[in-house]
């Protein structure tokens, strides 16, 4: 039996700064950000006032009044985006592809925005243990396991194949589309509705990254609070949104004359088992990540033409990763253009792997790198080409994404244009 | 596949017991862990019945620092790790740090934690939350805690689909098994008895009112008026088969068959899935229906359900074709904890040949399922099938080989 390889043959993204593709690689390619001060809730208490929001209308967007009832936002960002991917694969179901269309969405903490305010509900304020029941929604089950983002997003697109939420914390967006690639290949779908979401800015996020001090406590100049790789970086900036993609077996997908914006060539994830949220400064793990990645891919380090850093704008998460680039890909890192991107939509947690894989898609499709907002003070210990402030127009064939999350997770996903690989 | 993925570590803990040998002889007895609650005052609640997990201290097992840090279900499920390695023979500081990885499944995440520092937050407010809550509420924790408990640096994931995620993970670790990791550790632990997490659970409309806990739980019985929640799972050591058998290791038996499938939306008229994951399974394993042994239910309680896994499995196996039984009738439904707990039920089933027995129920003729009540059924087992449904339309299905094959070629 030949290899299944798999494709993206559709995108749809919600960002902070816009939400549609379109807006979004607008954002990117201009090197504007969209971190502000927050407008969710009065962030007057907390030490972090800064957050990447989208503005986003869930009826402008196609759901119902009972669908916006009933979902999280992280779930109404998933059903859209899914249906806006559908829509641009330009895949029409039928009963033989609803049985072998499935579902992986990812998401690092599922519906916190909603248990955060159910919770102040039924406890009357925190005033209440034992919390009362009177007062839950009726779809408070839906937030508390959040596998009812994939049902939603089977039920949207009328998908009948493996469905499920896939949550490694900040890789999750990462992990996701591995595993539906995974799927595919093994033959379990042909098609997989794959991706992340994510829509974390409530006062329980704030409160808990306060507490451990990782996101920036910077409130002059909201809009250029998150820094990633400059040497006045403090902590990330929290974010929301979703990618998904319609990700396809590569010749089904040449067959129906799709079009293809790349082939996801390569994937793995490793563990530090080192520390819950702690970061060892070698980068050793995700350097095992990359090198494993690049291996399924059979590509070289010199085949990279971009990496899309996971460039949080902690101190230790720039350093790891810079590291980790110059353990796996040799002398070869510093010849390679690396971005973040968060620097401009913030740090979705687990959304973010998704939108950033959107990102590497889309540099491939236009042959153009994304730029670092904010890098204006180079940091001595991240010595590599971080595209700082403006994008490049860069013969872009081959990328590689990475991602570093809580749990130790690291993970690592090459990209390939259409074509590339034989 | 010529090297097959087995199973060679269990670690368990249920409201029946803590371990596998007094797990095992309360399942072939019958004895329940359901009973009322006590871990929080329920009295106002429509329900009031659980299979809590008793006399289990975390400070017996676990070093000190990690108490304040990790949620109940994660301090279960680090100790159903430890248990579980051991049982495999398996010291992880002896292999490489990269051949080992951790995959579980979750439902609900650490949920009492979260609600202690919810409860700060709104009370007292935001400085007040600790710094633990970043990691320990959230759904990857327990795949994190393990890897760094045990040094595991392979492959790690997390998957949520609620009560079917427990095969869901199994599966996956078998993926990352055959795509060269040497062991994995896998399988669900969840715990959510507490206030806040149960009127979560309240809000699924599946809970049993009842405060009989003989008759609150009664899958395939015309008196079925939902379940009863519970807290606890299994954790699981894999390998392939080559490997276990090299080593000398004791095998429980093989995962050769998975499927998974979603419901079609409701209202849109089409076939439930679950027969569809079943003959997955079946397809994969290449086992016709008529060998396989004994199916472990889902078992929902709640009658609409209950017809429809009962006409899933009458559609791959005929009326009264297979034995059927729910153990889970005994600790009540562990969320993403139960699947993993079915299959290590079925693994030791096959190692003493023995169908444990649902209890309390009284099967409606209407499911025409030969379902294994009032006694255990002694029955040479070779296959187990294992299925778990979750929320919304999740089906999983795993098929079971007996370790049998793999011992005599040990002893060849």
């Amino acid at each position: 039996m030949t290899e299944r390889r798999v494709v993206i043959t559709g995108i749809e993204v919600l960002a902070p700064g816009g939400a549609g593709t379109k807006d979004f690689w607008s954002l990117l390619t201009d090197g504007r950000t969209a971190t502000r001060t927050i407008t969710f809730f009065d962030p007057a208490p907390f030490r972090s006032q800064v957050a990447a929001e989208i503005d986003f209308d869930p009826e402008q967007h196609g759901l119902t009044p009972q669908e916006v009832r009933r979902m999280d936002r992280a779930a109404q960002f998933a059903v859209v985006a899914a249906r806006g991917a559908v829509a641009d694969s330009g895949l029409v179901f039928d009963n033989v592809h609803e049985h072998r269309t499935g579902v992986a969405i990812g998401s690092a903490v599922g519906a916190t925005m909603s248990l955060d305010q159910e919770y102040r509900v039924v406890s009357d304020g925190g005033r209440l243990h034992e919390v009362d029941h009177t007062y839950a929604v009726p779809h408070l089950y839906d937030y508390l396991v959040p596998s009812s983002f994939a049902a939603e997003v089977a039920w949207a697109v009328g998908a009948q194949g493996p469905a499920t939420v896939i949550s490694t914390g900040c890789t999750s967006g990462i992990d996701s589309v591995g595993y539906a690639v995974e799927l595919i290949r093994e033959g379990s779908a042909d098609v997989m509705v794959a991706g992340a979401t994510d829509a974390p800015i409530s006062p329980i996020t704030m409160a808990c990254f306060d507490a451990i001090k990782a996101t920036s406590p910077r409130r002059e100049q909201p809009e250029t609070a998150s820094r990633p790789f400059d040497a006045t970086r403090n902590g990330f900036v929290l974010g929301e949104g979703t990618a998904v993609f319609v990700l396809e077996e590569m010749e089904s997908a040449r067959r129906r004359g799709a079009h293809v914006y790349a082939e996801i060539a390569g994937y793995a994830t490793r563990s530090n088992a080192f520390h819950m949220t702690g970061l060892r400064p070698d980068g050793k793990e995700m350097a095992e990540a990359i090198r494993t990645a690049l291996g399924e891919a059979r590509l070289n380090p010199d085949d990279i033409d971009y990496i899309n850093a996971h460039g949080s704008g902690t101190k230790q998460n720039d350093r790891h990763e810079t590291a980790a680039f110059k353990d796996s890909l040799g002398e070869h890192a510093y010849r390679i253009p690396v971005s973040s991107i968060k620097s401009m939509v913030g740090h979705s947690l687990g959304a973010i792997g998704a939108i950033e894989i959107a990102a590497c898609a889309l540099a491939i499709e236009h042959n153009v790198v994304p730029p670092t907002a904010n890098l204006h003070h180079p940091d001595p210990e991240c010595d590599l080409d971080y595209v700082p402030l403006t994008a490049r127009e860069h013969r872009t064939d081959a990328v590689l994404t990475v991602g570093s999350g809580f749990g130790g997770f690291q993970s690592a996903m090459v990209l390939t244009g259409p074509g590339r690989r034989p | 596949m010529t090297d097959p993925v087995v199973v060679t570590g269990l670690g368990i803990v249920s409201p029946t017991g803590l371990g596998t040998a007094p797990y095992w002889s309360a399942t072939r007895r019958g004895v329940s862990g359901i009973g009322p609650i006590t871990r929080f005052a329920a009295d106002g609640y429509p329900a009031r019945l659980a299979g809590e997990i008793n006399g289990f201290v975390a400070g017996e097992h676990l070093p000190g620092r990690l108490l304040p840090q990790t949620d109940r279900m994660t301090q279960l499920a680090l100790v159903a790790g430890d248990w579980a390695l051991a049982d495999a023979g398996i010291t992880p500081a002896d292999l490489p740090a990269f051949d080992m990885g951790v995959c579980t499944a979750s439902a609900q995440g650490g949920f009492e934690f979260g609600q202690n520092e919810l409860r700060n937050l709104w009370s007292q407010g935001s400085r007040y939350v600790s710094a633990y809550q970043s990691f320990a509420w959230f759904y990857a924790v327990n795949s994190g805690q393990l890897s760094i408990r045990n040094g595991m640096k392979g492959p790690s994931g997390v998957v949520v689909s609620d009560q079917a995620g427990g095969l869901d993970a199994v599966a996956n670790a078998r993926r990352q098994i055959r795509k060269g990791t040497a062991v994995m550790v896998t399988g669900a632990v969840d715990a959510s008895l507490c206030p806040w997490g149960w009127v979560a659970q309240l809000a699924s409309r599946r809970l049993s009112t009842s405060d009989d806990p003989d008759r609150a739980y009664l899958p395939f019985d015309e008196r079925a008026n939902g379940h009863v929640p519970g807290e606890g799972g299994a954790i699981l050591v894999m390998e392939r088969a080559s490997r276990a058998v090299a080593r000398g290791a004791h095998v429980y038996g093989q995962v050769a068959g998975y499927g998974a499938t979603f419901d079609p939306a409701p209202g849109s008229g089409g076939q439930p899935g679950l027969a569809r994951a079943i003959r997955l399974a079946l397809a994969e394993a290449d086992l016709p229906p008529e060998n396989v042994d004994v199916v472990f239910a889902d078992a929902a309680g709640i009658p609409e359900l209950d017809q429809a896994e009962a006409d899933a499995i009458t559609e791959v196996f005929g009326p009264y074709g297979v034995p059927v039984t729910a153990p889970k009738t005994m600790t009540g439904r562990l969320y993403s904890g139960a699947a993993p707990l079915d299959l290590a039920a079925a693994l030791l089933a096959m190692d003493e040949g023995l169908i444990p027995q649902t209890v309390n129920v009284t099967p409606a003729e209407r499911y025409r399922l030969d379902l294994v009540t009032d006694h255990p059924r002694a029955a040479q087992l070779c296959s187990a099938l294992v299925l778990a449904r979750g929320y919304g339309g999740f089906n999983s299905a795993v098929l079971l080989r007996s370790g049998y094959p793999q011992r005599v070629a040990a002893a060849r």
